[in-house]
């Protein structure tokens, strides 16, 4: 397998502007003759959809929700990134670029994070135009904030809803491509599989999950849209039905898999309260602005937090590092709480969380100003918890949140598979080790809107394809193996739920593969997953029948896929003998235990080659070069 | 503590449906409607019967899949709050739940608890944009928004598309919904040039779809979980009539 990521080379500011003018043209007339599959609809999807579509392509939009509106973007709450410089405090398209190379831990690719920063100011005039209602100054301009530690205002906002507003401006203009009947939307529909022809990406198999019925969908060229795989954790922030299917089925056919074990663990969190608990529920990480995170100084201490004197408490985030204090990145964050956890210090009835407090803030600043910047967060955090966050601590808990990792793909957004393109949280390309602070949506955005629209023609004109439809003899393969695993899952009738697995596949994947992890641990892990996994195919029962709506039988299909990965997961962080962003093993920290890295060995992407049910799979390294910015040791102390 | 629910069921639209009764022992008053169901299903599922069928996704009230009636209220007692987020606590031991799909001739039951809601992705297929193509922009400061008018169309653009405001409307209207989205994109000096006509495209739509009129009864913003409020269908009866007559 051959690793070209076609970085064109030159000066790094030029190269998007070369690429354009070396790309191919499709004639606008022919454009309509091709067809391109879009599976997702959220942020990267559905600005692909719009955006093909509005070139004249015959576009095919799937997603697995009702509308398209619903995509899992909806739920980011911050803000999404721009080198704007509307406030002159020193901005610029190389900040962006240099910020997120090195929030990521100097694990991404240059050329692609410089794409991403140009890009970016281009994102928040689109939005605007179509009407996204981005928060404003008195005099009409545009607003932004810091976020997440960053030293320059570049977040544009529209409240805590900035996903939700942003899908919402994508979606308007997938559905005005429907209306113009450039595309055609596919909702309650779940890809099952890849379908490739003499080695090019050529459609997809699907389920319609109303009738169940297996049906298939032949294309010029696929585009996986298809987010993160957070829910491998069974508790995650991720909506429900997040899922790795698309990709991994696409992995399966051939698309390397990138660095899988690079997941993000986000800091802030309501902590888990019960067995029945379904998700977590994240609360904006601005709240570290004003709140002071601590935990007692003695192991299993019982007290309410106001009974515990001063002296008596651990701010250990401000006495740990007194520089950035309880602003440190999400990785630092997190994995210290879970420090202080296994040491017994945590709080609540669980033992896992720590208090953010906001009593020293209300004495400073008075209970209107704390209302006015947070309001909406205690009331989210008193409707699930019925405690009130003016009075007593918040109790947080990291929690898993994004997936870094993702299908392998070049500068172009390709796979290793030649026709397929992977955007948005399913590929692996920006973020590196560690995603800052609203940059997703900027992510999404930029490939939907900016870069696929491009690449993809590109492809289309410059490659000569058979003229295939969906009575080829791969459609009726694909369809015979989906019908085929269906039947199995519904003809186990075990002794226990999907559920039930999820569960123990997600406290497996937490407590080893999760913010530590050692050599042991993961080896361990990858036993028990296997074992669990040969119990998954002999003892789970789904309910219901193959042929109409069954929300069991989808969740069974998903999980089946969250157990390989899990594994591959596992094997990624095994060898990756080294620590760096959100990756932490513990056998390679400092002497104060800080992450160490180690560039010599480590400094290349790791893309996973599947090689068959019973094969491991193969490793391939892309070697990482750093032309512009020079890798150093992140230091928040 | 013990909740009684009747739940109704139907296993497709041709087949007629029913209540049938649950009994949820050791609720835990922290879960939340949406986890209770998870819990009676777990168990329907070892005794081999089908789960009731329930939309849901993000669980954080902002995708907007989830939604269905308790005791007669879309998305239950507690105000401003979608039924993923509603606690039990709110309940008390012994209560008797009465769970049923939202119910509205434009939204067809599909199986137990989900009904087919794409008449609202055609009423905004039918007007419900800004007209502008990916790449044409200009900069996000060349359009001025004064910030009054920037709040008042976020606060209409917060609808999640959920369908509350249909089911509990006893003309089961879609004004509330669709008078968001007008308000929202006509409050903003981009949605000028389109306003009129998308007024006029996304009424007629919404009335092809067969949701009732709009006669005034309020309950669509008791039941809104984002507290969109009435004020919307007015501007949006006001677009529609201008356009009608110019």
């Amino acid at each position: 397998m051959l690793l070209d990521s076609r970085a064109p080379s030159g000066p790094i500011e030029k190269l998007w502007d070369q690429a354009r003018f070396e790309m191919k043209l499709v004639n606008p007339a022919n454009k309509r003759k091709h067809t391109i599959i879009v599976v997702g609809s959220g942020l990267a999807g559905a600005s692909a959809a719009a955006t093909l579509g509005e070139l004249g392509y015959n576009v095919k939009c799937f997603c697995f929700q009702d509308s398209p509106r619903r995509a899992h973007s909806i739920a980011a709450q911050g803000g999404i990134n721009a080198a704007k410089n509307y406030h002159g405090d020193g901005d610029s398209v190389f900040r962006l670029f240099y910020d997120t190379l090195k929030g990521g831990d100097f694990r991404s690719r240059e050329p692609n994070v410089y794409r991403l920063a140009q890009i970016s100011v281009d994102i928040i005039d689109q939005c605007v135009a179509q009407g996204v209602p981005f928060a404003r100054e008195y005099g009409g301009t545009l607003a932004n904030r810091s976020f997440g530690g960053a030293q320059v205002s570049r977040t544009f906002y529209a409240r805590g809803q900035t996903g939700q507003q942003l899908l919402l401006g994508a979606y308007q203009a997938l559905e005005r491509q429907v209306d113009s009947g450039h595309v055609q939307m596919f909702p309650r529909t779940e890809m099952l599989d890849l379908v490739v022809v003499d080695g090019h990406a050529r459609g997809i198999v699907t389920r319609n999950l109303v009738t169940g019925r297996i049906e298939s969908h032949a294309a010029d060229s696929v585009v996986l849209a298809t987010g993160g795989y957070g829910n491998v954790y069974f508790l995650s922030t991720n909506a429900k039905g997040s899922n790795c299917t698309a990709i991994w089925r696409a992995y399966k056919h051939g698309a390397a898999f990138a660095n899988p074990c690079f997941t993000q663990i986000h800091p802030t969190c309501i902590p888990v309260s019960g067995e029945y608990q379904s998700k977590l529920t994240l609360m904006s990480e601005s709240l570290r602005n004003d709140g002071r995170i601590w935990v007692p100084k003695k192991a299993k201490d019982k007290r309410p937090p106001n009974q515990i004197p001063e002296d008596e408490r651990d701010y250990y985030l401000e006495r740990r590092y007194p520089s950035f204090g309880n602003l440190v990145p999400r990785d630092v964050a997190s994995r210290n709480a879970k420090a202080v956890c296994d040491e017994g210090r945590g709080v609540g009835e669980t033992g896992l969380g720590v208090y953010l407090d906001f009593s020293d803030a209300i004495r400073q600043f008075g209970v209107d100003l704390v209302r006015e910047r947070y309001g909406n967060l205690f009331e989210m955090y008193q409707r699930i918890t019925d405690e009130d966050p003016y009075k007593v601590p918040m109790r947080i808990y990291p929690a898993m949140h994004y997936a870094m990792g993702g299908l392998w793909v070049d500068y172009f957004l390709m796979s290793t598979i030649p026709g397929l393109f992977v955007t948005g949280e399913a590929n692996f390309s920006d973020h590196g080790a560690n995603r800052l602070g609203a940059s997703a949506l900027m992510q999404g955005l930029s490939d939907g809107y900016f870069v696929l629209p491009y690449t993809v023609g590109d492809y289309i004109a410059g490659t000569k394809l058979e003229k295939i439809d969906a009575s080829h003899s791969a459609f009726t393969r694909a369809e015979a193996g989906v019908t085929e695993l269906t039947a199995r899952l519904l003809g186990i009738q075990g002794r226990r739920t999907v559920d039930w697995f999820h569960r123990r596949l997600g406290k497996i994947m937490w407590d080893d593969c999760g913010m530590s992890r050692t050599a042991a641990g993961l080896e361990s892990a990858i036993s028990q997953i296997r074992e669990l996994r040969e119990e998954y195919w002999k003892d789970v029962k789904v309910a219901g029948s193959a042929d109409d709506l069954n929300q069991s039988l989808e969740k069974a299909g998903r999980v089946a896929d969250f157990f390989e990965l899990g594994e591959l997961m596992c094997l990624d962080a095994l060898h990756r003998k080294e620590s760096c962003g959100g990756h932490f093993r513990e056998e390679y920290q400092t002497a104060d235990g800080e992450a160490q890295r180690n560039d010599e060995e480590f400094s290349y992407v790791a893309a996973w080659e599947y090689k068959g049910a019973d094969q491991a799979p193969v490793l391939h390294k892309e070697p990482l070069t750093f032309e512009y910015v020079h890798p150093s040791q992140r230091s928040y102390k | 503590m013990k909740l009684i629910l009747h739940v109704w069921r139907q296993k497709n639209p041709a087949q007629a449906g029913r209540m049938v009764r649950y009994e949820a022992n050791d609720v835990n008053p922290d879960m939340s409607m949406v986890e209770l169901l998870d819990v009676v299903n777990e168990e329907l599922i070892l005794k081999s019967e089908e789960p009731i069928a329930f939309e849901h996704d993000c669980r954080e009230g902002i995708c907007g899949s989830c939604g269905f009636m308790i005791n007669g209220i879309a998305h239950g007692p507690e105000a401003a709050t979608t039924v993923c987020q509603l606690s039990m606590r709110h309940f008390k031991d012994g209560d008797e739940l009465y769970i049923e799909p939202w119910r509205a001739k434009a939204f067809p039951i599909i199986k137990d608890l989900v009904v087919d809601r794409s008449a609202f992705d055609r009423i905004i297929e039918a007007g419900g944009y800004i007209s502008v193509p990916t790449g044409s922009a200009p900069d996000g400061n060349v359009i001025l928004v004064p910030k009054d008018a920037s709040d008042r169309a976020m606060d209409a653009a917060a609808c999640i598309g959920c369908g509350a405001c249909v089911a509990a409307c006893p003309n089961a209207s879609a004004a509330l919904f669709t008078g968001a989205k007008i308000a929202h994109l006509g409050l903003l000096p981009q949605g000028q040039p389109e306003r009129h006509q998308r007024a006029l495209s996304m009424v007629r739509q919404f009335n092809a779809e067969q949701f009732g009129s709009c006669t005034n009864i309020g309950e669509c913003e008791a039941v809104c979980p984002k507290e969109i409020k009435l004020e919307v269908i007015a501007r949006m009866n006001r677009d529609f009539i201008h356009a009608s007559l110019s």
